[in-house]
């Protein structure tokens, strides 16, 4: 396959930017998309040029590093597939495509196709957790979940934070990621003791990031590799709604923690 | 107080404002179109609706008043907010960008929503206290709405700003509920078959008064 390329490239966060044509003339259409940048890459650095930097690391679509605004499309053509899964047969010989970095106020550019996920990581520490007393491992099964508890559970916690709802979003918004992180915990016993701070505490975070808002156009479910459903920002709502209403008023010394 | 004022300074907390000031004038605009619809009972029965209104029920109308503006109020304050915070979170846009989820309504929801408040301020003085109607008589209603809308602007600009509200309901009807977190979960969540019948319904509900007074039907 013969293609045209269109790849945004950056040299730094403080630098513009601007896209920047290149020919793939060998294209195989067994490669996956990564393989296929990887090649451009090589007749790059032949040429003496800087090759195109994107985030990669398991190419199995289960490890969230990768993500490409590919022709419009977070992570391309191919639903319910990371750009690393995404493979060239989706296209056609002769095809042009755009290759553009996620696009948020809170994903800096850091360098041509790469961003900066960190905020992310916050909205994580906000809550996305539970917290256990540690030492030896607890007995398998000790707690009983109810099975359809438990698959609805692992539904969210499929989510690998690969920033594409954001990346599709009109409002670049990230309800789906913190919808999905916080809605996994509060389905199991292990997430109740603390659901109301998780929901309000990951919330807050992800506005203090510069996130927008939802207004469900449902481009996030579209674009989520797992499938992720829109249910789940339902969920965050009427959780921050229960929250806000029963939270004891906290003094300022624990509403951070 | 600190509670509400966290809510309503937090994004969720201003979309479930949003969802349900905007389920109270859905409320509005039904019963609305419902009173307009009299209007094919004779101009008797129109009049008489709008004298009970003003009439005995004058308190529950000035209470129904109050309760409407404040939802518009808020429900404003609350979509320019949070417009505002949307546009400021992605200040680099896509070069290429494909929809694939979005609707032609939930889209043009921004502007629908701008289009409506010029039309709701337009409407407020052609038939609520006339000052833009010519032939305005306090209290003939029949007589105020067949003069008003045989104008074809006039009316092209009532028809076309009820398309503006059937797609603002195709897309606020289904995403109210979601915000207020009633919504229950689906096998296809973007599917809304209430909402499309809703928005179907009252923009002919509506569409038909003007269309009628253009057609001669009623006079």
């Amino acid at each position: 396959m013969k293609l045209t390329l269109f790849v945004w490239r950056q040299p730094s966060g403080a630098s513009s930017g601007q896209l920047v044509r290149y020919e793939a003339p060998d294209v195989s259409p067994d490669m996956s998309f990564l393989e296929m940048l990887d090649v451009v890459n090589e007749g790059l650095v032949l040429r003496g040029e800087a090759p195109i930097a994107f985030d990669h690391d398991c190419r199995e679509g289960i490890c969230g590093s990768c993500g490409l605004m590919i022709n419009g499309i977070a992570h391309g053509p191919m639903k319910g597939t990371a750009t690393c899964q995404l493979h060239m047969r989706s296209f056609k010989d002769g095809d042009t495509i755009y290759v553009e970095p996620w696009r948020a106020r809170a994903f800096p550019v850091v360098k041509d196709l790469v961003v900066d996920r960190s905020a992310f990581d916050r909205i994580m520490a906000a809550g996305g957790f539970v917290s256990v007393s540690t030492g030896s491992a607890p007995d398998g099964n000790a707690i009983p979940v109810p099975k359809p508890d438990a698959d609805l559970a692992m539904d969210a916690a499929a989510c690998i934070g690969c920033g594409a709802c954001v990346a599709a979003c009109p409002n670049a918004s990230a309800m789906l990621f913190t919808s999905a992180k916080v809605g996994h915990l509060q389905l199991l016993p292990q997430g109740q003791p603390e659901r109301h701070r998780r929901a309000l505490g990951m919330e807050a975070q992800m506005e203090a990031e510069g996130f927008g808002g939802c207004t469900w156009h449902g481009e996030c479910q579209e674009a989520c590799p797992k499938g992720i459903s829109i249910d789940w920002i339902t969920r965050l709502h009427r959780d921050f709604i229960a929250a806000t209403v029963t939270q004891r008023e906290e003094s300022a010394a624990d509403a951070g923690f | 107080m600190t509670r509400i004022l966290g809510f309503w300074r937090s994004v969720v907390g201003k979309k479930v404002v949003m969802g349900a000031t905007g389920l109270i004038m859905i409320g509005f605009v039904v019963v609305h179109m419902l009173g307009n619809l009299q209007a094919f009972l004779g101009s008797e029965k129109l009049n008489a609706y709008g004298a009970l209104l003003h009439g005995p029920l004058h308190e529950v109308t000035l209470l129904l008043r109050g309760v409407l503006l404040a939802a518009v109020v808020l429900h404003i304050v609350a979509a320019v907010q949070l417009t505002l915070l949307d546009r400021a979170a992605r200040p680099v846009g896509y070069a290429r960008k494909v929809p694939q989820a979005a609707t032609p309504a939930s889209r043009t929801l921004r502007l629908g929503g701008v289009l409506l408040l010029a039309f709701i301020v337009f409407h407020l003085l052609h038939f609520t206290t006339g000052q833009v109607h010519p032939e305005f008589i306090p209290g003939d209603v029949y007589h105020n709405l067949v003069s008003g809308l045989s104008r074809p602007l006039v009316a092209l600009f009532y028809i076309v700003s009820m398309l503006a509200l059937g797609l603002h309901l195709y897309h606020g009807a289904w995403a109210s509920l979601r915000s207020l977190g009633a919504a229950q979960p689906a096998p296809s969540p973007l599917h809304r078959p209430v909402a499309r019948v809703l928005a179907v319904v009252v923009w002919l509900g509506f569409t038909i008064v003007p269309v009628a007074v253009l057609l001669g039907w009623l006079a």
